[in-house]
């Protein structure tokens, strides 16, 4: 049996696609730990990454915390979490967040950085007040790498949250830990494919994202 | 009228880039700060809307001290055009324009409308305003920064090196456009370069930096070139200062003479008539065709393709001297051809009396001088 005879297993059986263990509930799962962690890693990184690249300051101290942020494993976070606070969902999101933080920061920043500093010089002579020239002025040039920095996080964070299954909790990684547990790989098989799959699915949501957001003046330039 | 009053700019680290400088800067005209790098023109420039803050002195505007408003309100009624220009890559070329109509609360409309105006004033194409910045050449790019700086109007117009990125012949085009909207809007600007042919062409008053953040001289640009105030200021302004002056006298005195200038269809007497070593042909229009020496010219048969060129043509009124001079430099036979604005020959002068004229101006120049003093 090879790789394909498994997936194939796996989606074709009926009884994978209904109730609390089917793929929709556990799709939905996933979605929902995805999304919580990164709308929690975006509302720390984005704004400290845009008000230190705005003011240009403090970019030493972010690759620090960055780089202590991507040393540690989230497997080993999670189990230490759940070890301190006992089951749940914040054990779980804690190891997520901490791992999607840094890419989402240090892109933010440099992003900002990036931009010409002759529009912000111009705005700033105008008389433009600084937060509009962050929001109007740098914020619009530089999405496109702070797009691509909420992305890897996202991406990131699609692959980790299977982790979620060896506490208790639901998402794609059941079918994993459990298929494992019980020498099934189909399921295992069938689980990593379904990740596989969102992952591609996050990409090309960024990449719709960005075709919306981004100014046809920034991307062809 | 903007009054800059004994102002230092002291940087934390010892160094000084505007040294007690004072300058009036008067109102509805062109004023030029020019000098070599590091000679504190821009820091001048940028202290004018507070982007840098002076250690001492005061700057005011109309009487009243600059730091008494909010630095948001100081800047918006000051247009700022800088090198690069520095537009907003994201927005269309009508929107970067109507940026600080829109910030001064404008409805959408109203702004655009006039950002449309704007660009016809500054000799953009209609069609470029829904483009993006990127769509543009750098001298497009620049005439949308000034565009963008006029859009609300302001009194007072700060320039810092708009022109030094783009080519010479657009930047030449660039220089022509902004003196005829000062002739329209009669701003005052002050404008910042580091190139001293600029500072003399577009400068009601120049004042000449050097580095150090000192004044070296402060004077209109003719006076600058017939009587710089050092040794600097006259290595500065280069060589051929004495040329130059020339640009500022008018050609409108030059005594013209028509007596060698003859139809294409000239008769032998016309011909023969003048005392002149060349005749200028001319066509039934008037316009010039080009020299000869009368005994190369056949009554009845004179070939145009035969002629010498006669050069480029000056414009006496409009033309300075320096026009005229170079015309007749450039003249195979030494004489310049003067025509009226439709092109007619009105006369021709030789070189030895424009070098007259030269003579007489200078003249009149000092006894302005001495009256002056």
């Amino acid at each position: 049996m090879n790789v394909l005879n498994f997936v194939n297993a796996f989606f074709s059986d009926s009884a994978h696609w209904q109730g609390y263990d089917g793929i929709p509930a556990r799709l939905g799962e996933h979605v929902q730990y995805t999304l919580e962690a990164l709308a929690l890693a975006a509302a720390i990184g984005l704004p400290i990454g845009l008000v230190t690249g705005h003011y240009g300051r403090g970019g030493n101290a972010l690759s620090l915390v960055a780089t202590a942020g991507r040393a540690l494993p989230s497997f080993g976070l999670l189990v230490l979490m759940t070890t301190l606070l006992g089951f749940g969902m914040l054990p779980v999101m804690i190891p997520l967040v901490v791992l999607a933080v840094p890419p989402i920061l240090v892109t933010t920043y440099e992003a900002m950085r990036s931009v010409d500093p002759s529009p912000v010089d111009a705005a700033r002579g105008m008389g433009m007040h600084e937060s509009r020239i962050l929001f109007q002025v740098e914020l619009p040039v530089a999405l496109p790498l702070i797009l691509s920095g909420l992305r890897s996080a996202a991406i990131q964070i699609v692959s980790t949250a299977t982790i979620a299954a060896y506490v208790s909790l639901g998402g794609l990684g059941r079918y994993i830990v459990d298929g494992l547990y019980q020498r099934n790989y189909e399921k295992v098989v069938g689980g990593a494919t379904l990740v596989a799959v969102l992952a591609l699915v996050t990409l090309a949501l960024f990449w719709a994202v960005a075709r919306v957001a981004v100014s046809p003046g920034v991307r062809r330039s | 009228m903007i009054r800059i009053d004994s102002v230092t700019k002291r940087y934390p680290d010892g160094t000084v880039a505007v040294d007690r400088l004072s300058l009036e800067i008067p109102d509805r005209s062109i004023t030029v700060l020019v000098g070599p790098s590091g000679c504190g023109k821009t820091t001048t420039l940028r202290m004018i809307n507070r982007m840098v803050e002076p250690s001492e002195g005061t700057i005011l505007l109309d009487g009243e001290d600059i730091q008494r408003q909010p630095v948001t309100t100081l800047r918006r009624s000051m247009g700022y055009v800088i090198q690069n220009a520095g537009l907003f890559q994201h927005r269309t070329i009508v929107d970067n324009i109507a940026t600080v109509p829109r910030m001064l609360g404008w409805g959408k409309q109203k702004a655009r409308a006039r950002a449309a105006e704007l660009m016809e004033r500054v000799g953009l194409d209609a069609a470029l305003a829904k483009r993006y910045p990127y769509q543009l050449s750098g001298g497009q790019q620049q005439r949308v920064g000034v565009a963008r700086a006029l859009a609300a109007d302001p009194p007072v117009l700060l320039m810092d090196e708009p022109f030094s990125a783009v080519d010479p012949v657009v930047r030449k085009g660039l220089q022509d456009e902004l003196l005829r909207i000062q002739d329209e809007l009669g701003k005052t600007i002050v404008f910042v370069t580091h190139d001293i042919d600029e500072a003399i062409k577009l400068g009601t008053m120049v004042a000449v930096m050097r580095t150090g953040g000192h004044l070296a001289q402060y004077a209109p640009p003719a006076e600058l070139l017939s009587s710089p105030a050092d040794a600097f200021v006259e290595d500065f302004l280069g060589g051929d200062r004495g040329i130059r002056r020339l640009s500022f006298f008018p050609s409108a005195r030059l005594e013209l003479t028509s007596d060698p200038v003859i139809p294409l269809d000239a008769t032998a007497e016309q011909i023969a008539a003048p005392d002149a070593p060349y005749l200028l042909v001319t066509d039934a229009d008037g316009r010039p065709l080009g020299w000869s020496e009368p005994r190369d010219l056949v009554a009845g048969d004179i070939r145009p393709d035969r002629l010498l060129s006669h050069g480029r043509p000056f414009v006496p009124g409009t033309d300075s001297l320096r026009v005229a001079l170079d015309c007749a430099v450039l003249s195979p036979t030494g004489w310049a051809v003067a025509v009226d604005t439709g092109g007619r020959v009105t006369g021709v002068v030789s070189q030895a009396t424009i070098g007259e004229a030269i003579r007489s101006a200078h003249a009149a120049g000092l006894d302005d001088e001495k009256v002056a003093g």
